[in-house]
């Protein structure tokens, strides 16, 4: 069995994001693995050790600028087997569609040392939330899509996941190969041990720019994005805003704020 | 542009529009000719004459059952029934964004998701959505010529139409398999003959109804985290009262207090409605992200240095178990007079 994990680099949360002309500048310095990936990890760990030692083989996948390359030591400290760093000055300013053809590429490559059974990614990224790239990164592999997992399991070649969906809980298989997308529901990520954490120092990440995936740059990158942002601000602070402390009269003040203001 | 075709992809709850379609439809009288496009089988009567009234020139039904539910095959339907639009607005939740993202790699259209509106500027669709917890305004302009535009519940005003639109009733006929194997390029898994889809549904469990309307589209939103300590009589009280969902941090689905689809958050409902009222949550950044674009935002919460009060319009800082009672009494009060 081979899974590829993609996992994205992210600035921390609570570190201060803008844009400038146009793109995402970040100020943090200490960014690392998109939270909702650790997911993904966990269910791709948790898929090898139901099998017998030495069948299961997992890489971590990501794209990006140099910082990223901190996505992938995650996953190595996580336990994955190896790494692979997709990084190519072309790529600044992808769409999700650019984005997910460079993905596509990295893990057609990586298949053709051995085919990939199982291609898995989190739920979404926490910066940006859109939730789209594992849908294209399904489409562009041509791979049965089993996105939004609550749950994993994988058995006879096929895997099954459940959707929580609003109006219902769905059941859905595919035969492997397929790409499966968890959410936070599908497992509790594990914290890295020490032992796993020094090995991963000596680890290699394999590095690929887009020759080596056979990407031509004229097809990512900011020129092929369909969209661009075009202005940006930061919202302006809430203004008029009243914090009262309750000294028996906080409820009725609450009530009468919202009636002031029509809420109610 | 206003003889453009603008697609509106209904959002249901079974027979019946959901609120969220009838202000996309509000939204798309402004880019151009709305077009309802409904999935799934023959829409009833009432529901074609509804979204006549606000706009709709014609009602598009694609039949194609449960396999709905497969973004590949929903996409392929939609695509059918949407062939002709400039712009395709669809309520932005997980499974549309799945749906629309194999229609944007089919046509080569431009996505935007999680929008609070949109309109032309200078021959190009240009829309405006908050990003990065809700704490920047972004302008975005969609390059391509066909654009996809995912819009928040709440974010327009659904009003009807000066003039109701014609209301025709169009069955589109859908080839659910065909548009996979003419899209990607890479090694085909090759279908087994007369299977068009890799994936198959095993089994469809209805969920009840959650009180009310759906969390992410409610106009009010109280939520409950930690400081309820699991009880959740009151936050459901203030939530009868004002006539709004219950919501709950994640905290307290983690806890299993509550189940997960009430979690308003980054991994959970994302909602913008024109008031949210936190009960005892400290206003974690992932809880933030789900709800700071809220209109007006009230807390209640013991600690007076938790954060949601820096997103705060009206605070209480004291325990929900004192200010909830006496808010939720003179509430009624006022409501009787």
């Amino acid at each position: 069995m081979r899974i590829v994990v993609t996992v994205k680099f992210v600035p921390d949360l609570q570190s201060t994001r803008s844009f400038t002309e146009g793109y995402v500048t970040r100020t943090a310095d200490d960014g690392t693995m998109n939270e909702l990936d650790e997911n993904a990890v966990e269910a791709a760990l948790q898929i090898r050790e139901l099998l017998p030692e030495g069948e299961c083989e997992i890489t971590a996948v990501t794209v990006g600028g140099p910082d990223a390359v901190a996505a992938v030591r995650k996953a190595l400290q996580l336990g994955v087997d190896h790494a692979v760093h997709v990084s190519d000055e072309a790529i600044a300013g992808s769409d999700v569609f650019g984005t997910a053809t460079v993905l596509a590429a990295a893990i057609r490559k990586i298949g053709e040392d051995a085919p990939v059974d199982l291609v898995i990614t989190g739920m979404a990224a926490l910066d940006g939330l859109t939730s789209m790239l594992p849908t294209a990164l399904a489409q562009y592999l041509d791979l049965p899509q089993l996105t939004l997992a609550s749950t994993l399991s994988v058995a006879d070649g096929a895997a099954t996941i459940e959707r929580h969906l609003d109006d219902a809980h769905v059941t859905v298989s595919a035969p492997l190969p397929a790409l499966v997308a968890v959410t936070d529901e599908a497992n509790k990520p594990r914290y890295p041990n020490f032992k796993l954490i020094m090995a991963a120092r000596s680890k290699p990440v394999t590095m690929y720019a887009l020759a080596d995936v056979g990407v031509d740059p004229a097809s990512v990158g900011a020129m092929a994005a369909r969209t661009s942002v075009v202005d940006a601000s930061p919202r302006p602070p809430r203004e008029n805003r009243v914090i009262v402390t309750d000294t028996g009269e906080g409820g009725r003040a609450l009530a009468d704020f919202l009636i002031e203001r029509g809420l109610a | 542009m206003s003889d453009a075709i603008i697609a509106v992809l209904v959002e249901r709850r079974g027979a019946h529009v959901a609120q969220p379609t009838l202000e996309a439809l509000t939204l798309a009288r402004t880019l151009g000719r709305p077009v309802a496009v409904w999935l799934g089988e023959e829409p009833p009567a009432a529901a074609v004459e509804e979204l006549a009234a606000y706009g709709a020139d014609e009602v598009r039904f694609a039949v194609v059952g449960d396999a709905l539910r497969l973004p590949a095959a929903a996409a392929a339907a939609l695509e059918a029934a949407t062939a002709d639009a400039t712009v395709l607005v669809i309520v932005s939740n997980f499974t549309n964004k799945e749906i629309a993202t194999r229609l944007a790699i089919a046509t080569g259209a431009g996505m935007v998701v999680d929008a609070a509106g949109a309109e032309w500027v200078e021959g190009r669709l240009e829309t405006i959505q908050t990003v990065f917890a809700a704490t920047w305004n972004v302008r975005t302009r969609v390059n391509a010529e066909r654009a996809i535009v995912g819009v928040r519940p709440n974010t327009t005003q659904a009003v009807l139409a000066e003039a109701p639109g014609a209301g025709t009733l169009v069955a589109v006929d859908v080839e659910v398999p065909a548009s996979r194997e003419t899209i990607v390029s890479v090694e085909p898994q090759a279908p087994a003959d007369g299977v068009p889809l890799s994936e198959t549904i095993v089994s469809v469990e209805p969920q009840a109804p959650a009180d009310g309307v759906p969390l992410s589209e409610a106009s009010v939103v109280v939520s409950g985290g930690r400081g309820t300590r699991g009880d959740y009589a009151l936050v459901r009280e203030l939530a009868g009262i004002l006539g709004g969902a219950v919501g709950a941090s994640r905290d307290a689905t983690d806890e299993g207090w509550i189940g997960h689809e009430h979690m308003v958050g980054q991994t959970g409902t994302t909602v913008t409605p024109a008031l949210y009222v936190a009960c005892g949550i400290s206003g974690a950044v992932h809880h933030r992200g789900g709800m700071q674009a809220s209109g007006t935002i009230v807390a209640v919460n013991i600690d007076p240095e938790a954060p949601i009060f820096e997103i705060a319009d009206f605070g209480v800082v004291g325990d929900l178990n004192d200010v909830l009672p006496q808010a939720i009494e003179r509430l009624r009060e006022h409501k009787a007079s």
